[in-house]
């Protein structure tokens, strides 16, 4: 018995699916322009340029262009098809049907066929970062014709769509990849696809081009002739590059936050704050659960009562943010629950749990001493590590912050675990169970994986909860699972969710429809076009 | 001696030398690499930012990392003894062939910048020492120490404000017009557009060096004997400058610019940052960040290379400019 496409969407909880194919224009009406040279800056180089055994963020910007996957979802995070035409879950939810694309060539020439969606969910299942997670339930993939697969699951992975996307899962041709290692196969540094871009050439250090694809599926599509991706490591010169005009798109805050409000008043240019709610950011305070202090949950209270999370935004993140004291993001809207265990700012209140704690003012008004380790990823964890000694100096506890390179920051922080507490930046990816779990899971709690359960936190309500809501498919009950997650999470305090958002895309405003999905910087493009 | 036997001698003994201070460097570069904190497989699965014991396991397996460390140098050195550098797992190629890649760009900046360093520091050192203690002198002494004292990123980043921004005739970045069919003189021409900016921010610095040691040295030279017997003969002023006192105060800034030439690549790393030059001081850098010592290892193999290369130039050029410059 299979669901029709209204039903899946309650199931899925993306609100109501219109069945129109096409994409949800912006209200910019113009109509779009054939031609042009898209310059797009992206930041570090990738590795890689296919995300199928690799998801550094720079690689899912430029793979998606090239190759595609099933779905693409608009900015009201409900799914649009890609490759995919048509999809239907079957009742229990572990039966996926997707009606593919008919008439669809690789870049090379070859049909497009669902022998490669078999193929490339299996690499995915095997071989992909997250794959092996989300697609962990997967039994196989059933090809009963050239032009429809099944996706057939052990048990109901109800954040299996949202992981379709060309970005999180493409879909690579089976002949270039059959016989070979998958990590080393040379597709990863040349990529052939269906998407509206083939790959040209990628000189290192300096830029990859990308040609319009004649024959794309879509008739009329792309606009745009061409995209140059440039990697500029200096994000003064990205601001240059910027304002002369140089680089059209520059996403990912290329420039430091600071110096968004003197791009701003250049009338050239403009400041997208959307699409990038697929891997909302939240910026977040970490104990060490084994550090004798932080050991207490009232000195783990103290110190969220002493955070003052509207000058972080203001400070920190120059007003690009909203408070998240919740361990899923406002992001994840279905998800989130805003009615938790409140710890407000009140230093007054912080200093008597200090107090009432053992750990009273010494001679030189200092309680205790601890070291701070911030992520070393932009200035903004700097600062944000700044403002955590300056408010925890406030109630008496001395804080050295330390600075280190990403490496040794990893090496300390999740393989010695020889950190008192840390600031980090952690996705909440397209669903909790993907992006959330692993940071509150007991059974991920495994020194030597970064980003895995940094603190140690164990609580065993929290991974029954955890577990259930992997595998729920009444979209209900599973909000409600993930809502008393986040109320246990809020009271013990393994961490202190400050901020999320601060994620933005410079653009070029004769650059038109950059933004049109929920992964925005990570579209395929075709719908970019140029002013004249 | 001829002069010919003379080079050779030093070319001899400079290239004897050179072997064991290679093979040494290697092992020392390895054994220091190895005091850096997290490995790449960390790095790799921290940017796929959601990694299982299983994958780091598999990338530290891929990489050599679970290898004991002598393992891994033995290993090393094999490749080497093979005139192999080894391959990066980070972007799946031959290590050779990523610098290849890099090294052009990086040796044409160097040698344009230091040749630009030469010219303005021996030119305006020469006229420094000529007018010293005048206007002329007292005027090129502020400028250079100005060149001397700024940073070069700064300098860098005000170069392409100036000339990029607000004047709008130089592009701010890149080293050549991407995706460009010209051919030509007409490439030459683009290629030098986007050279000007770094190779001056790169040999600001050296300029002011050079100039001031060429003016010490000038100094010192004009008050020697041979420039006196040279006036006594009656050479015009000119041919005294140029034929005794230069010829001879040029040794020191060939001593120094080979020295320099290191430097340069350190120098390099900043300026090709500011002006997204794709040269190996970026691949350096990037492959400490990413702890790719692989890539690391064949770039300090290949700046100390270029370091002793450099050196025995050095030599060989002292040796032709000053005859009683002997080998020991």
């Amino acid at each position: 018995m299979l669901l029709t496409r209204r039903n899946l969407s309650k199931t899925l909880l993306f609100g109501t699916i219109t069945a129109a194919a096409g994409h949800a224009r912006t209200s910019q009406a113009a109509e779009p322009r054939r031609g042009g040279t898209l310059n797009l800056v992206i930041q570090p180089e990738p590795p890689i340029l296919v995300s199928l055994t690799h998801t550094a963020g720079p690689t899912t910007r430029v793979s998606p262009k090239i190759t595609e996957g099933l779905l693409t979802f608009d900015l009201d995070f409900r799914p649009r098809p890609q490759l995919a035409t048509d999809w239907q879950v079957s009742d229990d939810g572990l039966r996926y049907t997707f009606a593919l694309r008919r008439g669809v060539k690789w870049h090379d020439g070859r049909d497009f066929t669902s022998a490669d969606v078999a193929y490339s969910i299996s690499l995915l299942k095997q071989h992909h970062p997250r794959g092996r997670g989300t697609l962990s339930s997967v039994r196989e993939v059933e090809t009963p014709d050239a032009h429809t697969a099944t996706i057939a699951l052990d048990k109901p992975a109800p954040y299996l769509l949202a992981a379709l996307t060309a970005s999180e899962s493409p879909i690579v041709p089976r002949h270039v990849y059959e016989g070979s290692d998958p990590l080393n196969n040379p597709n990863g540094r040349a990529p052939i696809g269906t998407g509206p871009f083939v790959f040209k050439e990628w000189q290192q250090g300096s830029h990859i081009i990308l040609e319009r694809n004649p024959t794309y599926w879509d008739p009329g599509k792309p606009y745009l002739d061409r995209i140059v991706v440039r990697f500029i490591a200096d994000a003064n010169a990205r601001a240059v590059a910027l304002e002369t005009g140089e680089i059209h798109l520059a996403p990912d805050t290329p420039v430091p936050l600071g110096q968004i409000e003197a791009l701003k008043s250049n009338p050239a240019l403009l400041i997208e704050t959307r699409g990038y709610d697929y891997q909302p950011i939240v910026y977040r305070l970490e104990f060490n659960l084994a550090n004798p202090y932080f050991a207490k949950r009232e000195v783990r209270a103290a110190v969220a009562h002493a955070i003052d999370r509207d000058a972080i935004t203001r400070v920190v993140f120059y007003g690009w943010g909203r408070n998240a004291p919740s361990a899923i993001s406002p992001a994840l809207k279905q998800f989130h629950n805003p009615d938790i265990p409140r710890h407000d700012f009140d230093p007054k209140k912080a200093e008597a749990l200090l107090d009432a704690a053992g750990y009273p003012r010494g001679p030189d008004g200092i309680r205790f001493k601890v070291f701070h380790d911030y992520m070393p990823y932009s200035e903004a964890y700097q600062q944000l590590g700044a403002y955590t000694r300056q408010a925890l100096a406030n109630i008496g506890i001395g804080v050295t912050l330390r600075a280190q390179d990403v490496p040794t920051w990893f090496k300390r922080t999740y393989t010695n675990r020889d950190f008192d507490f840390m600031s980090n930046g952690m996705s909440n990816s397209f669903d909790p169970t993907v992006g959330v779990q692993r940071l509150y899971w007991s059974k991920n709690f495994k020194p030597g994986v970064p980003f895995s359960n940094g603190s140690g936190y164990s609580n065993p309500e929290v991974d029954r909860l955890l577990e259930a809501a992997a595998v729920e498919s009444d979209p209900a009950r599973r909000r409600e699972l993930f809502k008393a997650f986040q109320v246990i999470v809020a009271t013990d305090l393994p961490d202190v969710n400050l901020v999320t958002g601060a994620n933005l895309t410079i653009a070029n405003r004769k650059v038109r429809d950059h933004t049109t999905t929920i992964d925005g910087p990570s579209a395929n493009f075709a719908d970019v076009w140029l002013e004249a | 001696m001829s002069t010919m036997t003379r080079l050779a001698k030093v070319l001899r003994r400079t290239t004897l030398q050179a072997v064991p201070t290679v093979i040494g460097i290697v092992i020392l570069n390895f054994l220091l690499l190895q005091l850096a904190p997290g490995d790449a497989a960390d790095v790799l699965a921290g940017e796929s930012g959601s990694a299982t014991m299983e994958t780091v396991a598999a990338l530290r397996a891929r990489f050599g990392l679970d290898q004991p460390v002598l393992v891994q140098l033995i290993a090393y050195l094999d490749n080497l003894a093979h005139f192999s550098l080894g391959f990066s797992p980070r972007y799946n190629l031959p290590v050779s062939d990523i610098i290849a890649q890099r090294l052009p760009g990086t040796v044409i900046l160097m040698l344009t910048a230091l040749a630009l360093a030469l010219a303005f520091g021996i030119t305006l050192g020469t006229v420094m020492a000529t007018y010293a203690g005048r206007w002329p002198d007292r005027l090129i002494s502020v400028g250079i120490t100005l060149f001397y004292s700024i940073p070069g990123f700064w300098i860098g980043l005000m170069l392409i404000l100036l000339f990029s921004v607000k004047l709008g005739w130089l592009p701010s970045g890149g080293s050549g017009t991407i995706g460009t069919t010209v051919s030509g003189f007409a490439l030459v021409i683009d290629r030098a557009r986007y050279m000007v900016l770094p190779a001056l921010s790169l040999a600001l610095f050296y300029i002011a060096i050079y100039s001031r040691l060429t003016r010490a040295a000038m100094l010192d030279a004009q008050t020697q004997d041979y420039v006196r017997t040279a006036a006594a003969k009656g050479l015009s002023p000119f041919a005294i400058t140029f034929g005794h006192v230069l010829r001879n105060a040029l040794l020191p800034v060939t001593t120094v610019a080979g020295m320099h030439l290191g430097g340069l690549l350190g120098g390099a790393v900043v300026v090709e940052t500011v002006y997204s030059w794709p040269g190996l001081g970026r691949l350096a850098f990037e492959a400490v960040m990413s702890r790719d010592f692989s890539v690391l290892l064949g770039i300090l193999l290949l700046s100390s290379l270029l370091v002793i290369i450099a050196n025995v130039t050095v030599d060989l050029v002292q040796a032709w400019l000053d005859p009683r410059i002997e080998t020991r």
